[in-house]
């Protein structure tokens, strides 16, 4: 009875939350629950039925899958630490450079992380180009051969990743000098007086303050790199071969291309899975120890 | 010495970050710098029957600009010999330059969709923007400043939703939106993007932090619950307003998987989507490709430009981005 009452008294602040909550609920909840109850049924447009695990089975019995989880867990483990390493470093040498620097040199590596992947993927695509590509010219200048970057399955995926390390990290080195500049003086000018230099300053105070930072975006970046998929459609298509198939990528032609819904389901269920294994490993390796 | 040293180290320093900063600015250069090359003349008095565009080594620059100056030289001297006839052909090479240098968006406007892929994108994002705007501060507001029953659980559901990945909801979303009818509409986009969840957190941390004083001001004034939001809350709340606003419209403006899943109809398409049947459609017209890529990238540029510190503010806040 009390808590009715009680519901009846804010029945203002559930008004309120009314809006949200209805997107909320229609394309959020119902969506996440509904998604495990077609990973077990045969989704067909004439109705479904249920199949039990066989579209795991099939997930698991295909090769795709698991060269596209192959391909996703090689970028993953290859950009993600040097995206971040990448911010770090960039931050560290932005950081010394005073007010004015610093905010010019924060926004010229941020401002190509405004514009759509789409964009970005489709420069690169031409950058990239055998022949007339601005990539091959530059790395001619090191006496290095022509590639056919994206032609060839032996270096379309590195050709993928090489492209990802050298999109600027824009959040990454906001949210590091910003840390940086929480860092309080008397800490250094402690480290300075006992003697100690510029880079061990760095490492030995900068560096640890910075964890919390370094966490976030190393999930944050994960999370991120699992789901690549602009660039796979608009540069490779996944080809050639299975060279570039990613785990979004083969979701999205398993649903959208086969219809075969069920099966996408299931795969998104192990992407799900293997999303929160790591952000969980993530977690408990590199968490503050307070 | 120890002057020196210290000079050339922070000159050494400021080598390297220019560095770094025009290798990762260069992308975008060269999307700019494709779209208005040159192309193969058709005037054959223009000596090279090359297109710059495809030209190796390629030009860094459009060889328009140098082009332009070399016959509005010749032009100068002419008139300045009296030759008005040769001056007036300099000065129409020169017009023919400038045709040729934005020939594909001179092509895009005309042949393709693409005025109409702008504006498609442009509303969709501002209605979403506004929505989210209003229903999320309503929502971080109650979570906020109010208690009532099932506020926790209410607040935990909507956090934890933000650790699930978004294709796994893909094959369900799309089953929704076929059975409400909204396959091959835009409310099938504007819908969907109205559940994002990180504005009601951003909303409500911001939300956290005003004194609860000011709004109980409002309430001994005797106003209602919802003027008390309307005239207290949402002036309070601009600085977070315009960070989330800014971030909706960028991700709404962005997003690409979700559309080109549902988008059937050409003239529904967005700018994103647009160009990505422009590349299916012309996969080795670079320029043309280029110019359409310029077309999307400049409204977020200057978005950018203009709004810088809420950018950098919304990130410090919590963390955003895609």
């Amino acid at each position: 009875m009390k808590l009715l009452e009680d519901i009846w008294k804010n029945r203002v602040s559930y008004l309120f939350l009314v809006p949200k909550l209805t997107f909320f609920t229609l394309f959020v909840v119902i969506p996440v629950v509904w998604a495990f109850f077609i990973a077990f049924q045969k989704y067909g447009i004439f109705g479904s039925e249920w199949v039990g695990l066989e579209n795991f089975e099939k997930v698991l019995k295909s090769e795709a899958f698991y060269i596209a989880m192959g391909n996703t867990f090689k970028y993953t483990i290859i950009t993600v630490p040097g995206s971040v390493i990448i911010a770090l470093v960039l931050a560290s040498l932005i950081h010394p450079l005073g007010k004015l620097g610093q905010s010019f040199y924060r926004s010229a590596f941020y401002l190509p992380t405004v514009t759509s992947m789409v964009i970005i993927a489709m420069v690169w695509r031409w950058i990239y180009n055998y022949r007339y590509g601005l990539f091959n010219y530059i790395l001619s200048w090191f006496g290095i051969a022509p590639i056919d970057w994206l032609g060839q399955s032996s270096s379309a995926l590195w050709a993928i990743i090489i492209m990802t390390l050298l999109i600027p990290p824009g959040v990454g080195i906001i949210l590091y000098l910003a840390a940086m500049n929480n860092i309080s003086e008397s800490l250094y000018e402690a480290a300075k007086i006992d003697g100690a230099g510029p880079f061990q300053r760095w490492l030995f105070i900068t560096l640890p303050m910075l964890k919390p930072t370094t966490l976030y975006l190393v999930m944050l970046s994960t999370i991120g790199s699992f789901q690549v998929f602009t660039q796979i459609i608009l540069m490779t298509k996944g080809g050639p071969g299975h060279a570039t198939e990613t785990l979004v990528h083969i979701i999205y032609k398993t649903a959208f291309r086969d219809f075969e819904f069920g099966v996408a389901a299931a795969q998104s269920i192990f992407l799900f899975i293997i999303i929160l294994i790591f952000s969980i490993i993530q977690y408990r390796v590199l968490k503050t120890d307070d | 010495m120890n002057h020196m040293a210290k000079k050339s180290g922070k000159f050494f320093l400021y080598m390297m970050i220019s560095i770094a900063a025009i290798i990762s600015l260069l992308p975008l250069y060269w999307v700019f710098s494709t779209s208005l090359q040159l192309t193969a003349y058709q005037d054959e008095d223009l000596a090279q029957p090359i297109s710059y565009v495809e030209a190796s080594p390629p030009k860094f620059y459009p060889a328009g600009i140098s082009e332009y100056i070399e016959h509005w030289q010749e032009a100068r001297t002419a008139e300045k010999d009296g030759n008005i006839e040769l001056a007036t052909h300099h000065r129409e090479l020169m017009s023919g330059i400038i045709t040729n240098s934005f020939s594909m968006y001179a092509y895009l406007f005309k042949h393709t969709n693409i005025w109409r892929w702008i504006f498609n994108s442009f509303y969709i994002a501002v209605v979403v923007t506004i929505g989210i705007l209003i229903i999320d501060t309503m929502a971080g507001y109650v979570l906020a400043k109010k208690r009532f029953p099932g506020r926790n659980l209410i607040f935990w559901l909507i956090v934890s939703t933000m650790m699930i990945p978004g294709q796994v909801t893909l094959v369900p979303m799309f089953i929704m939106v076929q059975k409400l009818g909204l396959f091959d509409t835009h409310w099938a986009l504007i819908f969907p993007d109205l559940s994002m969840v990180f504005g009601v957190f951003l909303m409500r941390q911001f939300l956290l932090s005003i004194p609860n004083e000011l709004l109980d001001a409002a309430r001994i004034d005797g106003a209602g619950e919802w003027r008390t939001f309307m005239t207290v809350v949402i002036p309070l709340s601009k600085p977070a307003l315009a960070t989330l606003g800014i971030f909706t419209f960028m991700n709404v403006w962005n997003s690409f998987l979700w559309p080109i899943i549902v988008l059937n109809n050409a003239d529904l398409y967005t700018l994103p989507v647009g160009l990505k049947t422009l590349q299916d459609a012309n996969l080795s017209i670079f320029k043309l490709l280029m110019s359409g890529a310029a077309v999307a990238a400049i409204p977020m540029i200057i978005i950018f430009i203009a709004f810088q510190q809420y950018f950098i503010k919304g990130l410090t806040l919590g963390g955003v981005k895609e």
